[in-house]
């Protein structure tokens, strides 16, 4: 049986205010956020500007600022804040019995 | 043995159906279940004929006054909610000490513990929550008490006459109520933490900060980010041992780790479980004889731990069974924490979710922090601490989602500000602030004389605090007083900000936030962001660095540095490229290498197929391409070789030029490479507010570029001209000559004192050409040339701190130290299926 979600470890894994990463064969490299207040994001570890590795940005409120040219990204829907503009890819995820939970579907569409 | 028709056992018991009326039967004699039957008995008092089962040997009592009874404030009979008269009163008959072990929906019966069997119309099973027990080594070991009920309590209070020390693990509600108590109590408390911040889940880390420092000055012990490993002891607990190796005495330990609700019973007899027993809107489980109340439910994927949802299920329920049709909807919940002088309320979603606002005050020289999120005009979240008068007013703002719109800009003042008198915007509330309120708490001014005083000429900022001393301590009035300039001059007023602030989170500039840290004493970031008036949470990618540099700068050897404060090249300790990739560049001092380090580069190039190495700039070698997994093991076989970071990505020292010099140039003066080598040597590894490089040439010929160099060395015949402030960047500036020095000594102490007040006083990522230019050549002449001792005193501060810094990243890292930075946390290979 395939399940809806992926379990990719636990919440502690992911330093508070930093992110962790999880590469997904044949696909794109996905980053798992977790924020000051314990929320958790996924998006797509790439920058709509220039590709830049969001997942080594600084976490900050729940926004990550790109560590190449310093953009502004939402964590909750991927939009570049502010002046700039461009979105990444968001994939849901979910905290259950403090396992960090991807969706497959989205996942694999990111691979895609 | 079959309890169900057992026929002795049936004798035994009140016929059922005496009176024939239906027969309610409630398992759990707790909060929930009383209320329950409490709603009934005023819709209908005549419907049922009640039972009620209770595990514990008491009626029931308000299990949340269990704290203040812990700290001495109540006894129990003063918590109890209903005595015997009122069950006698009510015709309800009172099973206690008696916990049901059995349902059998089949026969509808339940039977208890002591065999006693009852048949039910009707069952109510309100159960409540037990409390989770961390599976450690040690944890049935007397002594090893959780904190639910007043048995707990008897367990506490017992254990406290002894006196010792007492351990609780959670920093939540419960357990820092459990831990406030014991410490009233006279026992010397530690609080075991595993998360960073306090109550993670009601308050923020500022919030969470405070009340950290709150409990600390009360005498407890917090340790957040603590992980138990094990409870230790003969016979009895001893101690406890934490993941990290440390261990901590206790006589007594409290686990307030959380709870879940209890189902054991509602499982096996069949019913409908996920988190709790499944119940519709009229708390009716999958079978429509049975209910369930309280926090043994899970009611549209919800499951709560606090009263107030309970009343509103109670609600609902004893409507559904008088068939009047209610139905409960779900609730929102807000948090007090019971701690006698500690102010903590939190309600709603304050995780500022999209399109979500902040509007923080923070009001330092009183302890308190408020923040409130509205979204699309409506309050959705607040936490509130030092002050929490205004916490019920949010809470009705926020369940009613009244549109705030027009007391938008009063909101945070709370409730009398935003409609007191009625004044539409801030600066007429000021107006209306009578003369002899007062408007700097810290030197006691009054608004009449900041007035008087801008009257008698004082028309800046800066004028007001030099003549009343109003906003010229902590600053928190500082808004105040520029509103009052503003009333008072009118269009006169041009408004201030000459300082430019650190960021958009704060009114301070950078040197006003380092001088505060110092004169107060401020030890971390959420202290300062506290103590500042931060307009948000916790800051944005401009101010966490600059802050981290600050407390690491004033603080040298105590400050614990935070590494989510630093650019990812900090972090990782290597620069990171347009790939993704990184580039690695060990540290070659002076400039000068060997066959042995040649050869682990090259190594290193073949191993782990690096695209390219080149020669940089400064004078070593780059290696580019490596990937982040790669790091720690690239590091290792470097290290092996003898060699360290080169900090090509720290605002710290990056390289030391040298020039061959008199060893065997022909111009040469003086040993130009070895006194580079030794200026590296010292200064490596120190953080500073940007990247410095350093030069030493060998004559006036200037090989090593010396002269556009934050310190630059140019030996002659007779000793060693010290240059400063040079940059070879983005705008070339040539160096000023500091001073001219005869001895290689001297030349590394004028350094060292040049480094270390470059550390104290530029701003983050001011390098040293435009902090000369904006402090002037002479200044740095008077401070470093002229006053002997007090270059000497910067010097050993710098020396001070160089004796905290001056360990190898790398090293640390491929010893394992923060591995979990490298490597990916999980990898997904899809199924070919799929
Ligand atoms: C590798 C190197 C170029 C080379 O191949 O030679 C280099 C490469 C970079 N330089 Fe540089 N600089 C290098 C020597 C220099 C020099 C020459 C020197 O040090 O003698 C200068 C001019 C001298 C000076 O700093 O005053 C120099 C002036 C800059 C500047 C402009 C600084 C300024 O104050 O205006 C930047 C941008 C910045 O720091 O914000 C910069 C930034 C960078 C960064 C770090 C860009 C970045 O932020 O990613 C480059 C990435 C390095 C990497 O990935 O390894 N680099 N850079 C040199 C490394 C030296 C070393 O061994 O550590
Ligand atoms: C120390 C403390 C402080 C708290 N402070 C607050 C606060 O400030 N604010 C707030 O909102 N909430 C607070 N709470 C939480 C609040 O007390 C609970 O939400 C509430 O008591 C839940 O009510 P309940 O009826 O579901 O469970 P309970 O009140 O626990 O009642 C369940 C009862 O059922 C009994 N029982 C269990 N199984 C059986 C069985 N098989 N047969 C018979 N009886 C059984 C139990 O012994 C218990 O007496 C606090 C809790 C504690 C422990
Ligand atoms: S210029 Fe440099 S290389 Fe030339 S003599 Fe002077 S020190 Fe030597
Ligand atoms: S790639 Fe992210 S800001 Fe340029």
């Amino acid at each position: 049986m395939i399940g809806e979600w992926l379990d990719i470890g636990w919440l502690e894994q992911i330093p508070v205010r930093g992110s962790r990463t999880v590469p997904v064969e044949g696909g794109e490299e996905i980053a798992v956020f977790r924020t000051a207040d314990n929320k958790v994001f996924a998006l797509a570890n790439r920058c709509p500007h220039k590709k830049g590795p969001l997942s080594q940005g600084i976490v900050h409120g729940h926004s990550v600022s790109c560590p190449l040219h310093n953009w502004r990204i939402a964590l909750a829907t991927g939009e570049a804040q502010g002046e700039d503009k461009g979105c990444t890819p968001t994939i849901p995820v979910k905290v259950s019995g403090g396992r960090v939970l991807l969706c497959r579907a989205s996942t694999l569409k990111a691979a895609a | 043995m079959d309890f169900y028709g057992h026929d002795n056992v049936e004798g035994e018991v009140a016929v059922d159906r005496v009176d024939g009326l239906p027969h309610l039967v409630v398992v759990g004699n707790g909060m929930a279940g009383c209320r329950a039957v409490e709603e009934l008995l005023a819709r209908d008092a005549g419907r049922y004929r009640v039972t009620i089962f209770g595990a514990e040997p008491h009626v029931n009592y308000n299990r949340i006054m269990l704290s203040p009874v812990l700290a001495g404030e109540k006894t129990f009979d003063e918590i109890v909610i209903n005595d015997r008269a009122w069950y006698a009163e009510n015709g309800i008959e009172l099973v206690v000490g008696d916990p049901v072990v059995a349902i059998d929906r089949g026969s509808k019966r339940v039977t208890a513990q002591s065999g006693r069997s009852v048949s039910y119309d009707k069952l109510l099973i309100a159960t409540g929550s037990d409390p989770f027990i961390i599976p450690v080594p040690g944890k049935d070991l007397p002594g090893v008490i959780s904190f639910r009920d007043m048995k707990d309590v008897d367990a506490m209070l017992a254990a406290a006459a002894q006196g010792g020390d007492a351990v609780v693990i959670g920093g939540g509600l419960l357990g820092l109520e459990a831990a406030h108590g014991l410490t009233l109590r006279g026992m010397k408390v530690t609080v075991l933490h595993i998360m960073p911040t306090l109550m993670e889940r009601q308050l923020d880390e500022a919030a969470g900060w405070l009340l950290k420092s709150a409990l600390e000055a009360r005498g407890q012990t917090i340790l957040t980010g603590a992980d138990t490993a094990e409870i230790f002891g003969n016979g009895h607990v001893e101690g406890i041992r934490l993941k990290d190796g440390r261990e901590i005495p206790a006589s007594l330990v409290v686990m307030a780790v959380g709870i879940r609700p209890s189902v054991a019973l509602a499982r096996a007899c069949g019913l409908e479980i996920g988190r709790g027993i499944k119940v519709d809107d009229h708390m009716v489980t999958s079978d429509p004889d049975v209910l369930a109340v309280g926090e043994c439910v899970e009611h549209d994927g919800n499951v709560y731990g606090l009263v107030a949802p309970l009343w509103e299920m109670c609600r609902s329920l004893a409507d559904g069974l008088v068939g009047q049709h209610s139905g409960y909807r779900g609730s929102v919940t807000s948090t007090k924490l019971k701690v006698a002088g500690l102010d903590v309320f939190s309600a709603g979603d304050f995780s500022g979710s999209d399109g979500a606002e902040d509007i923080v005050l923070r009001d330092a020289s009183r302890g308190v922090y408020k923040r409130v999120v509205v979204k699309d005009d409506r309050v959705v979240g607040a936490v509130l601490y030092g002050d929490t008068a205004d916490g019920g007013w949010y809470f009705d703002l926020l369940k009613k989602g009244e549109d705030v719109s027009a007391i938008r800009d009063m909101l945070i003042f709370g409730q009398a500000y935003a409609f007191g008198g009625g004044q539409a915007d801030p600066l007429e509330a000021v107006a209306a602030l009578a003369d002899d309120a007062e408007v700097c708490g810290c030197n006691g001014v009054s608004k009449g004389q900041v007035v008087a005083c801008i009257e008698g000429g004082a028309t800046t900022l800066d004028a007001v605090r030099g003549t009343c001393k109003a906003s010229a301590s902590c600053g928190s009035c500082t808004g105040l007083v520029e509103k009052l300039l503003t009333l008072t001059l009118g269009d006169g007023y041009a408004g201030e900000r000459a300082v430019k602030t650190l960021c958009k989170c704060t009114s301070f500039g950078h040197d006003d936030v380092r001088r505060e840290i110092v004169a107060q004493g401020m030890k971390s970031i959420p202290e300062v962001m506290q103590k500042l008036h931060w307009s948000t949470p916790d800051g944005c990618s401009s101010c966490r660095p600059a802050l981290n540099y600050y407390l690491l700068c004033a603080w040298p050897g105590e400050y614990r540095d935070d590494q989510q404060s630093r650019f990812v090249n900090e972090r990782l300790h290597a620069n990171i490229q347009k790939d993704g990739t990184y580039s690695v560049v060990p540290r070659m001092w002076g400039g000068l290498t060997n066959p042995r380090e040649l050869r682990a580069i090259a190594d290193v190039v073949e191993k782990y197929n690096a695209p390219m190495v080149k020669v940089t700039g400064g004078q070593r070698l780059d290696i580019f391409g490596i990937r982040k997994e790669d790091l720690p093991a690239v590091w290792a076989d470097l290290n092996a070789a003898g060699m360290v970071s080169g900090h090509a990505y720290a605002k710290a020292l990056r390289t030391v030029k040298t020039c061959v010099g008199s060893e065997w140039c022909r111009f040469g003066t003086q040993d130009s490479t070895g006194l580079g080598v030794k200026l590296e040597k010292m200064s490596w590894g120190s953080w500073m507010p940007h990247k410095f490089k350093i030069a030493v040439s060998g004559c006036p010929r200037n090989c090593a570029e010396a002269t556009i160099k934050d310190f630059g060395v140019i030996c002659v015949d007779s000793g060693y001209e010290l240059h400063v402030g040079g940059n070879g960047g983005i705008k070339v500036r040539a160096t000023d000559l500091l001073c001219k020095v005869s001895t290689e000594p001297e030349a590394m102490e004028h350094c060292a004192a040049f480094i270390q007040l470059y550390r104290e006083e530029a701003r983050y990522l001011e390098r040293t050409a435009p902090w000369i230019e904006r402090v002037g050549l002479d200044y740095l002449k008077a401070r470093i040339v002229d006053d002997d001792e007090g270059r000497e005193a910067l010097a050993a501060r710098f020396h001070l701190s160089q004796s905290f810094s001056q360990d190898d990243p790398w090293a640390e890292r491929a010893a394992g130290q923060d591995r979990e930075q490298h490597a990916h946390m999980a990898h997904f290979m899809p199924l070919a299926a799929e």
